[in-house]
């Protein structure tokens, strides 16, 4: 695209003031990070020199790996789980016509405008009944059922020719070896948009696990981020802030990596 | 080989209404069978009751000497070829050819020979390791139809495979899909919605039309003894002419649209009496009246469309509220408003009863020639 030099200028400057704008807390933290305290406290925005204590007093205060690995658990497995029930339930919506489907659908659909926060008591109740509290199935199960991450699929898997299918059925193929063989490998695109999805909702998850978790055990990064904030009665905003950017680390390399992989996908979507 | 038999069959959507009815018809073995008909006719739907896609409503399939009603696709020993071709975008042209053949547990190395050999036969080889979209639309096709070959199945069908073909590859694919079934000995079952692959195709073809049999038989019995109007005008281009027609019982003459009329022997006359008669022509039959036609049987035709297409000349006129056409070969200088005077032979014309459809009178003069009569060595 040709544009004239003002314009070009005009339109950068206005893109780059705008991702500072939304960039700035990330920015800000990340300076804070490298701060001292009573640098914090004269609200400056630079530091004076590059201090990496903050971080290793995040480490010596928290099990911050620990929580690192438990997130990272609890987020690949629940979009591991997401992935596996949403397409099955995707794929039998819109390959397997079984008298009420559309109902069936609308009504799973409809599930999106209950707030998860209603829900949270009686899943509480069932995870502790199972005795499940202060483990990775309790933190994991109640979220494979994604209603959202169904309908993104089914919408996919209604662009697939209904012709594969029947292709398939004709040569003998059952019914899982084409959900494996064809669906999958033609869905890649929307499976890494819901993959992404679901893993950085888990990651960014506060409420559930501050109400599953009672121990170190299996808790989460979010967790420990609230506890170094009310460790001690002055929160050390530099500690904070160097255990928030260690956080967001992971979350953002997945983003650069899974935007990678979606452009790929979208670029190798072009079917027929 | 196998031989499909259809007996009987329906299909119906809601339980009351048929879209496709009293279908009895057995294909032969080994034999090319086309199924042809407007869009809606039905066509498609009972290919899929054949391939098991579509549920049947009512009657008997038998494949072979099965019964084949309630067995899965697989079972039915077919291999399918889609309008749209179906390919696996994921998949290489050989993985695509190949699908599907590792669940018959066919072992590795004939299946590797078995796509080598298909690819050849289709002028593929080069391409086997490309990507369906990577290919041109007439690959596309050869690799759906490489497909269906590897599978070895006796029954091929086929539903509408070169409709998004450009003119010239259509030509060229037909006589391809004509040799490799020849060359297979598969039994083809083919649906097209255009006359000519009928024409030029099958060894016989089906014609639907609102989901029942008008006519199956040779292709050119179909064209020269259509058993109804829409057989009539559906096959042949352009469409024969049609137009109402009654008899003078006392002249014994046949009128037609008022304007045309016609000597009859009185044979004939009897026949035809106190009918509503529809007659149909061809337009390559209709012919420039010579000196000696006697006057009564000439008529003047005021020409509204010419097309002259090098090698034939198309030209209509307006016969009652009718638009009938002529063809002639050769170039004819014919312009729009020329005054043509016209014959009808008698013995070229079709005669359909007005009320019944049916063809009562078979024309006998269908300008069909013989090596033997017209060669002398």
């Amino acid at each position: 695209m040709t544009m004239s030099l003002p314009k070009k200028i005009g339109l950068y400057s206005l893109l780059i003031v705008t991702s500072f704008i939304v960039f700035f807390p990330v920015i800000y933290a990340l300076m804070i990070s490298f701060m001292t305290g009573p640098e914090i406290m004269q609200g400056r925005f630079f530091p004076q020199s590059i201090q990496f204590e903050n971080y290793s007093k995040v480490f010596e205060r928290l099990p911050l790996l620990k929580y690192l690995l438990n997130s990272f658990i609890v987020s690949a497995g629940v979009m591991l789980g997401q992935l596996i029930v949403c397409s099955l339930a995707a794929y039998a919506f819109v390959f397997l016509p079984f008298r009420g489907s559309n109902f069936v659908f609308y009504l799973f659909i409809s599930t999106m405008m209950i707030p998860w926060e209603a829900t949270m008591i009686p899943n509480f109740f069932i995870i502790q009944k199972l005795d499940w509290l202060n483990t990775y199935q309790g933190l994991t199960f109640p979220f494979f059922a994604l209603a959202f991450g169904t309908f993104l699929l089914r919408q996919h898997f209604k662009t697939i020719p209904v012709e594969l299918h029947e292709a398939a059925r004709i040569a003998g193929i059952s019914r899982f070896a084409f959900f494996r063989r064809v669906i999958l490998p033609i869905s890649k695109t929307s499976l890494v948009t819901l993959g992404a999805y679901g893993f950085l909702t888990t990651w960014n998850m506060y409420l559930w696990p501050l109400l599953i978790t009672t121990n170190d055990s299996v808790r989460t990064v979010q967790i420990g981020l609230k506890q170094l904030q009310s460790q001690e009665t002055a929160t050390e905003w530099g500690v904070v802030m160097a255990g928030v950017i260690v956080v967001i680390i992971p979350t953002l390399l997945l983003l650069f990596l899974g935007q990678k992989q979606l452009q790929k996908g979208l670029s190798q979507g072009a079917l027929k | 080989m196998k031989k499909v038999e259809l007996v009987d069959i329906s299909k119906s959507y809601n339980k009351t209404d048929n879209v496709i009815s009293n279908i009895n018809v057995t294909i032969e073995p080994g034999e090319f069978f086309v199924l042809v008909g407007p869009s809606g006719c039905g066509k498609s739907t009972m290919l899929r009751m054949i391939a098991g896609l579509e549920e049947i409503t009512g009657g008997t399939l038998k494949i072979g000497e099965t019964v084949a009603n309630h067995l899965p696709p697989n079972k039915r020993e077919l291999s399918m070829v889609f309008q749209n071709y179906a390919l696996y975008p994921h998949l290489t042209v050989e993985q695509n050819i190949a699908f599907g053949l590792d669940v018959k547990k066919i072992k590795k190395d004939v299946q590797i020979k078995r796509v080598a050999d298909a690819a050849e036969m289709l002028g593929l080889t080069d391409y086997l390791k490309r990507k369906p979209r990577e290919l041109s639309g007439g690959q596309r096709q050869r690799v759906a139809l490489a497909r269906a070959i590897v599978s070895e199945a006796p029954i091929c069908l086929m539903d509408e495979p070169l409709s998004n073909l450009d003119a010239k590859l259509r030509a060229q694919m037909r006589s391809e899909l004509r040799r490799i079934q020849r060359e297979l000995n598969m039994t083809m079952i083919y649906v097209t919605h255009d006359q000519v692959e009928a024409m030029t195709m099958g060894d016989r073809i089906m014609i639907l039309h609102k989901g029942e049999i008008q006519q199956v038989g040779k292709p050119i019995d179909i064209y020269n003894y259509p058993a109804n109007p829409f057989v009539a005008t559906f096959v042949g281009s352009p469409a024969m002419n049609l137009a109402n027609a009654k008899v003078n019982p006392k002249t014994n003459e046949l009128i037609i649209e008022e304007k045309f009329s016609l000597a009859l022997t009185s044979e004939d006359c009897l026949a035809f009496e106190n009918r509503l008669l529809t007659i149909g022509i061809r337009p390559e039959h209709l012919q420039i009246a010579k000196e000696e036609t006697a006057p009564k049987n000439k008529v003047d035709v005021k020409v509204t469309n010419v097309e002259v297409l090098g090698n034939e000349t198309v030209f209509s006129f307006q016969i009652g509220q009718k638009e009938w056409s002529v063809k002639w070969s050769g170039q004819w200088q014919i312009k729009i408003g020329d005054i043509i005077p016209l014959e009808i032979d008698f013995d070229a014309l079709c005669v359909f009863d007005g009320e019944t459809e049916r063809l009562i009178k078979k024309p006998s003069n269908v300008g069909s020639y013989t090596l033997q009569d017209e060669v002398r060595l």
